[in-house]
């Protein structure tokens, strides 16, 4: 009896150096490493951690005893030592206890994470009031971009793929992926937002179900078609943070990054002023008469960066999912027919109503350049007003 | 002779066997027929299942995109999953039921020989038909094994066929279950009480009653799925008032307690390892039943927690949480009962108990991660990445199929009359072991530092580890070569020394009172079944 | 041992029959089904789906086929009772998965009214929902959605035909229970007597049931199309009458039996089976009629 107690003692004791040294090796290694979740830059980001590191380090206490304990097992307890088997086959006062400890650590993990649940989705502040949101964005995710409008600034803009990592990824590269900053997680127009505001986010989708996830902010929400969801966040360090989507969405899921630009109060506010100048100079573009010329310089730019996912460079699409434009009844009858294909979309495909996407002028000059690149020769234009007649009839 | 106390062997020149290959097989009534066919077709669906993985970590070995095309990509990952869930796992495990149950259980043959014929027959034909549509027009459903709308109705013409496989897979499956409900619960030979049942059939009874229950509710989503692509309607459609996240309730009230359907088997098996290499009653039997209960309950009520990020009312992600932690309460009993049934034993460590001990241990650290899923704002960060892919690789891979390995290799001298080579089996268990831990233990960090599933191609801070995961995964997928080699080799008979009636020295149960090979035909007149015979008796 | 050829009945042995040929007729005759529907519906200009009903009769040359081999075998007596009760289970897990198959689109019934439908409305976590994208829907049942989806509609009144259906298929579970007791009392004739009126109040049922999707279609322009009412609506209604069209062609094969003087007082399994299944339809029915019609 006393030397069985004693051997049980003596295996304790291994057991607990073995889990701190176990516990020191992997601290160095998950602590600060980029293999191990971010601590990011919101409350969110650092609750999600936190709560991640404590649920893993129980994990480990847990397995080092239990592995511990059948490893043990395993060379103290093997029949080459000429030990005969016992035969016990219960006990309740052990079944008890692992029953019960299971359940009092799952009440202790329970609290945190309720906590930072309730704060994500039931924002209040230290006196339980409701935290008021200082300004909205809206975020659409469609087939293999995000559109981003700012609701109270009346700003909105596409967010795709930067070209050089575009040309890199492709199967018979022009450019070395190696030689690509941020290879796969840049993009043409950020989404920019400013530091420490309390900023909501809704997120919707066009076509498919998407979901945005910048991991530094500590949250992932699906863009789900017909229905928006709510988000919030508060950032509290200046920097540019980036994601990628993070629901299958088709052949290009992996390729529609997300990257957010966090500017000081300042500069933010120049920035929507710059931006409203923009603004300003695209409506006045959808509101004149266009050469040739420049619909066909703006309309490759608008392809090359909108429709050429799926319809390819070359106009040949990739059969049967997306149609060659190169030849296409439609490129080359009448040009009403395909502004309506292009402003309203065709239900059930992936071609996506690109009215509520691209302002006229775009559009316009992206339907000139289809109709008069590659073997297409139908030699005429869509002007935007051609566009804006067809979208609000 | 030992064995003659149950064994029904006076009448040898009686075990005819139906000759000719079509009698034999295509119209088989025979239990252990129709589980070597279960057993082969799920070897031959793992091997496709796992070609398609191979070109998976192909293209994913380093950044860029080298071998396939993103569609096909996807493509892959979708079949790949389908494959070896419906194709390889769940198969294998019907395999196990119809040669062992009624074995175990002292019945001459499941309940209904003919229905189980064609449980299996469906199978090959519903495959054929899935994975032809990989020479459609558009290819193969291209959405995820998850089948989320609206992009999986953008699939084109493979849509219906899917619907259709997925059907009749679900059809063979119902019949399989209520196989063996119908023979658990009346074909025991007499004194065969519930409680002397092994764990086994225990947990295989379970699991047949969560198939039952849950494979007509995926028939449904799915057919929701056909008549929105086809018909018009608008389930899933929030313009005619449906919810694509309605489809994701649906799946997934089909799909955990359908993960829990590729587990409880395996814990079965384990069940029945460590006992005979012990040699040492199964510890806390009764225990272990009630939880296989309780995690099948459970299952019906975390479905969930698979869709946090869905934006669902904050009630509905607390309650999913709360009830997806209970789940680890029942089976940290199993793992407790596991490693006290080792304590204190007489431990040998032939090829089944290193697979056993490897599951419990690999099975664990895949639960482990579970557990991390399951706390919603963690999950806020985890979802979608490849921390979720390789939670789910250790509870299959390591879990379900090492389980299967492990009872393959346990009762495979059984099944052929051969021993199979321990040197061979140990180089196998060591080969794959390592392997698999290369393949997917990066997996966590690489989910931890945000790549998400389902992309062929990745930013290059995520290329070392991929990398890694890649050999892993060569590594892994030759190991499994040895497998093929080894099981062909013992059936075959070639160098190898035939299997004694008990085969190991500490097993215990019915099916080891009969020789090796088992007999065509077992336990014809009923097997008059005396306590000594079994493992469990349930006087304390 | 008993296989055919040794029929025998001893009542110590349970029957293993010794070759299947059916199964793989089944499997071929699924196959073809899917594959004939599944071509058939992603074709353009097929007009019938000819391998579809290839399908179908060799899947029911199959049924003939396999139960014939049975009734023959139950017929001599080489069923124990044993066996009889591994068909029982058959059955009743069989009926348990059907519940569970109607059990998907009654739970896709209770999400679309008490989610889905109220947050396009703007209730709960829908309210940006419905000011960002659906302004102005109200989100009441019944609906076809934001879109107006197919149109608009009317409904059917419940008190109508439905009720009338309801009563029908009531009706014929108490002449089915009827049959049931008549037939332990060995009553043979009045055992077919009643099944003939279960029948017929299920082709009644039947006939209600396609009269009211005709005035569906034709008048209240409620058709599969009329948004997520619609689906509900004809989904569930389908299929149910779908498996009431398997049990009235089951209770007419079991009529057919009772003439040709088959079943036992004690021993009827067949019977039961039909009678089981059944109820379970009229059960279903009850299910529909609270909760698609009246409520
Ligand atoms: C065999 C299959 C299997 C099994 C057994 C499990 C077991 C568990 N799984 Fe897993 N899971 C999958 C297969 C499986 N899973 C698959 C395939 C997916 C992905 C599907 C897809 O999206 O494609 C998935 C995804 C998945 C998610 C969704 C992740 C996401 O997409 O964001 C979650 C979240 O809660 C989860 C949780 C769990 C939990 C809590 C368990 C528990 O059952 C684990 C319980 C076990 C233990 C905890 C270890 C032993 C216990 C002890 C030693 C006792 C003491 C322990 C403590 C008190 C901590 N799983
Ligand atoms: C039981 C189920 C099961 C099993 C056994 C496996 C086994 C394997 N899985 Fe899979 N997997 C899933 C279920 C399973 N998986 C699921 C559900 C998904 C999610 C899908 C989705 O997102 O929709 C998934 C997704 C998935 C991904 C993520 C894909 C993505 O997100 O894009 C990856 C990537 O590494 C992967 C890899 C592997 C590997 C390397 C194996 C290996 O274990 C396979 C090893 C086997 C063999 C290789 C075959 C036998 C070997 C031979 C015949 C020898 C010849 C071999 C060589 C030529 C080397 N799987
Ligand atoms: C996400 C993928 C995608 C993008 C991006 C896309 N399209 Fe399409 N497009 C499609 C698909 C799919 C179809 C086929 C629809 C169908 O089946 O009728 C299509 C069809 C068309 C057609 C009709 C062609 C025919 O012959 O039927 C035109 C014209 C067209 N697209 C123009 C454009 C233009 C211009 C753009 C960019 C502004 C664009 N598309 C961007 C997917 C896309
Ligand atoms: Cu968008 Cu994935
Ligand atoms: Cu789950």
């Amino acid at each position: 009896m006393n030397r069985k107690t004693n051997c049980f003692k003596n295996s304790c004791k291994n057991f607990l150096w073995l889990a701190i040294g176990l516990l020191f090796s992997s601290f160095a290694f998950a602590e600060k490493s980029k293999y191990n979740m971010t601590e990011g830059v919101t409350e969110f980001s650092k609750q999600a951690y936190d709560i991640h590191m404590i649920v893993l380090w129980i994990c480990v206490v847990i397995g080092v005893l239990v592995f511990g304990a059948m490893i043990y097992s395993m060379f103290a307890h093997r029949k080459s030592k000429g030990v005969t088997a016992a035969q016990f086959s219960h006990s309740t006062t052990a079944e008890i206890i692992w029953t019960v400890i299971p359940i009092i650590i799952l009440i202790i993990i329970a609290f945190p994470a309720t906590k930072a649940l309730i704060k994500m989705e039931a924002p209040t502040d230290a006196d339980g009031k409701n935290i008021v949101m200082d300004m909205t964005i809206k975020v659409t995710g469609f087939q293999w971009k995000w559109k981003y409008s700012y609701l109270d600034e009346g700003i909105s803009f596409l967010s795709t793929l930067k070209a050089d990592s575009n040309a890199a990824r492709q199967a018979n590269p022009t450019v070395d992926l190696y030689e690509v900053e941020n290879y796969l997680l840049d993009v043409d127009n950020p989404l920019v937002i400013p530091v420490d505001t309390n900023i909501r986010i809704l997120l919707t989708a066009d076509d498919v179900i998407h979901s945005w996830w910048v991991p530094a902010f500590g949250w992932k929400r699906d863009a789900i078609p017909g229905f928006v969801n709510e988000a919030w966040t508060n950032v509290k360090k200046i920097g540019t943070y980036r994601g990628q989507c993070a629901e299958l969405c088709g052949k290009d899921h992996g390729f529609m990054p997300i990257v957010v630009e966090v500017l000081s109060k300042e500069d933010y506010a120049n920035w929507v002023k710059q931006q409203k100048g923009e603004q300003e100079v695209a409506e006045v573009k959808n509101n004149s008469e266009w050469s040739q010329a420049d619909l066909m310089a703006t309309g490759k730019t608008v392809y090359d960066s909108q429709c050429a996912a799926c319809h390819q460079t070359t106009g040949q699409g990739m059969p049967p999912a997306f149609p060659a434009l190169d030849g296409s009844t439609i490129v080359n009858g009448p040009i009403d027919e395909q502004i309506k294909t292009v402003l309203f979309g065709k239900q059930g495909t992936a071609m996506a109503a690109f009215g509520g996407i691209l302002s006229e002028s775009d559009i316009a000059a992206a339907i000139t350049y289809t109709r008069n690149a590659w073997g297409n020769t139908a030699k005429d234009a869509a002007q935007p007003q051609d566009v804006k007649r067809i979208k609000n009839s | 002779m030992s064995h003659a106390a149950v064994a029904d062997t006076h009448d040898h020149d009686h075990d005819h066997k139906p000759k000719g290959f079509v009698k034999r097989w295509l119209m088989t009534t025979n239990h252990k027929d129709i589980g070597t066919l279960y057993l082969i077709f799920a070897l031959t669906m793992f091997i496709l299942g796992g070609a398609m993985a191979m070109i998976i970590r192909l293209e994913l070995f380093q950044p860029g995109l080298q071998f396939v095309q993103p569609d096909f990509f996807n493509q892959l990952t979708t079949m790949h999953a389908l494959i070896m869930v419906f194709g390889a796992v769940m198969p294998a495990f019907v395999g196990f039921a119809n040669w062992m149950i009624p074995i175990m259980i002292g019945a001459p043959d499941m309940a209904l020989p003919r229905m189980n014929n064609w449980s299996f027959w469906i199978l090959p034909f519903a495959f054929t038909m899935l994975a032809s549509t990989f020479f459609m027009d558009g290819g193969a459903p291209a959405a995820g094994w998850t089948l989320y709308p609206p992009l999986v109705l953008q699939g084109g013409q493979n849509l219906a066929f899917a619907v259709f496989a997925i059907h009749m897979l679900g059809i063979s499956s119902i019949m399989g279950a209520i196989n063996v409900i119908a023979t658990i619960m009346n074909m025991r030979a007499p004194n065969m009480g519930y409680l002397k049942m092994p764990l086994f059939v225990w947990t295989w009874l379970i699991t047949a009653f969560l198939l039952i229950a849950v494979m007509p509710v995926f028939a449904g989503a799915v057919t929701m799925l056909l008549t929105d692509h086809y018909f018009g309607t608008t389930f899933f459609n929030a313009a005619g008032g449906g919810d694509p996240v309605l489809f994701q309730h649906i799946f997934w009230f089909f799909g955990h307690p359908e993960v829990y359907i590729m587990i409880l088997p395996s814990f079965g098996i384990i069940s029945e390892i460590i006992p005979t290499f012990a040699r040492k009653p199964l510890f806390g039997y009764v225990s272990m039943v009630y939880a296989t209960a309780g995690i099948a309950f459970l299952s019906f009520i975390v479905w969930a927690h698979h869709m946090f990020s869905v934006g669902m009312p904050l009630g509905g992600e607390l309650f999913f949480m709360y009830a997806t932690f209970l789940i680890s309460i029942p089976t940290g009993v199993k793992v407790f009962n596991w490693v006290s049934t080792m304590w204190k034993g007489a431990m040998t460590f032939e090829t089944p108990m290193l697979w056993a001990i490897a599951f419990i241990i690999l099975f664990t650290i895949g639960g482990f991660s579970g557990l991390m899923l399951a706390i919603a704002p963690a999950d806020f960060q985890y979802h979608d990445t490849y921390f979720v892919v390789a939670h789910f690789h250790y509870v299959l891979v390591t879990g379900a199929v090492f389980a299967i390995i492990g009872g393959a290799y346990y009762w495979l001298p059984k099944w052929s009359g051969n021993m199979y080579s321990e040197r061979l089996g140990k180089i196998h268990f060591w080969w794959s072991t390592i392997s698999v831990n290369v393949l997917f233990f990066p997996q966590h960090f690489l989910g931890l530092a945000g790549m998400p599933r389902r992309i062929p191609d990745y930013s290059t801070q995520f290329a070392e580890f991929n990398m890694w995961s890649s050999i892993g995964g060569f590594a892994f997928g030759l190991a499994q070569i040895f497998f093929i080699v080894i099981v062909w080799r013992t059936v075959k008979g070639k160098g190898t020394t035939k299997a004694t009636s008990r085969v190991w020295e500490g097993a215990k149960g019915l099916e080891w009172f009969i020789p090796s090979p088992a007999p065509h035909h077992t336990f014809q007149d009923g097997a008059p079944v005396n306590d000594e015979h079994l493992a469990h008796v349930s006087s304390h | 041992m008993s296989n055919p050829e040794t029929s025998n009945n001893d009542h110590n042995q349970y029957y293993v029959p010794h070759l299947a040929r059916w199964p793989i007729v089944g499997s071929i005759g699924m196959t073809l089904t899917a594959v004939g529907a599944a071509t058939f519906m992603n074709s353009e200009t097929a007009q019938t789906p000819v391998l579809m009903y290839l399908g179908f009769a060799t899947l029911i040359f199959m049924m003939f086929g396999w139960f014939a081999e049975v009734i023959k075998e139950s017929e001599t007596n080489m069923y124990n009772p044993q066996v009889d009760t591994s068909f029982r289970m058959g059955m009743v897990w069989f009926i348990f998965s059907e519940v569970m198959f109607f059990a998907s689109f009654f739970g896709a019934l209770w999400y679309i009214r008490n989610m889905s439908v109220p947050w396009l409305g703007g209730e709960g976590i829908g309210l940006f929902t419905n000011s960002e994208l659906w302004s102005g829907y109200e989100g009441v049942w019944p609906t076809n959605g934001p879109a107006d989806v197919g149109g608009k509609f009317e409904l059917i009144d419940p008190y109508h035909l439905p009720l009338i259906n309801t009563i029908l298929l009531m009706t014929s579970s108490i002449t089915l229970t009827i049959a049931h007791h008549a037939l332990v009392d060995g009553a043979r004739k009045k055992v077919i007597g009643w099944l003939i009126a279960t029948v017929v109040l299920g082709a009644t049922f039947l006939f209600f049931q396609v009269e009211e999707y005709m005035e569906a279609y034709q008048h209240l322009d409620l058709t599969l199309k009329s948004g997520v009412y619609g689906s509900t609506f004809f989904m569930l209604t389908g299929f149910h009458g779908m498996h009431v069209t398997l049990g009235a062609i089951m209770l007419i094969v079991i009529t057919v039996r009772m003439i040709r003087g088959h079943f036992k007082p004690e021993s009827h399994f067949g019977f039961e089976a039909v009678a089981w299944y059944w109820h379970f339809v009229d059960v279903v029915w009850l299910g529909l009629f609270i909760f698609v019609y009246i409520i």
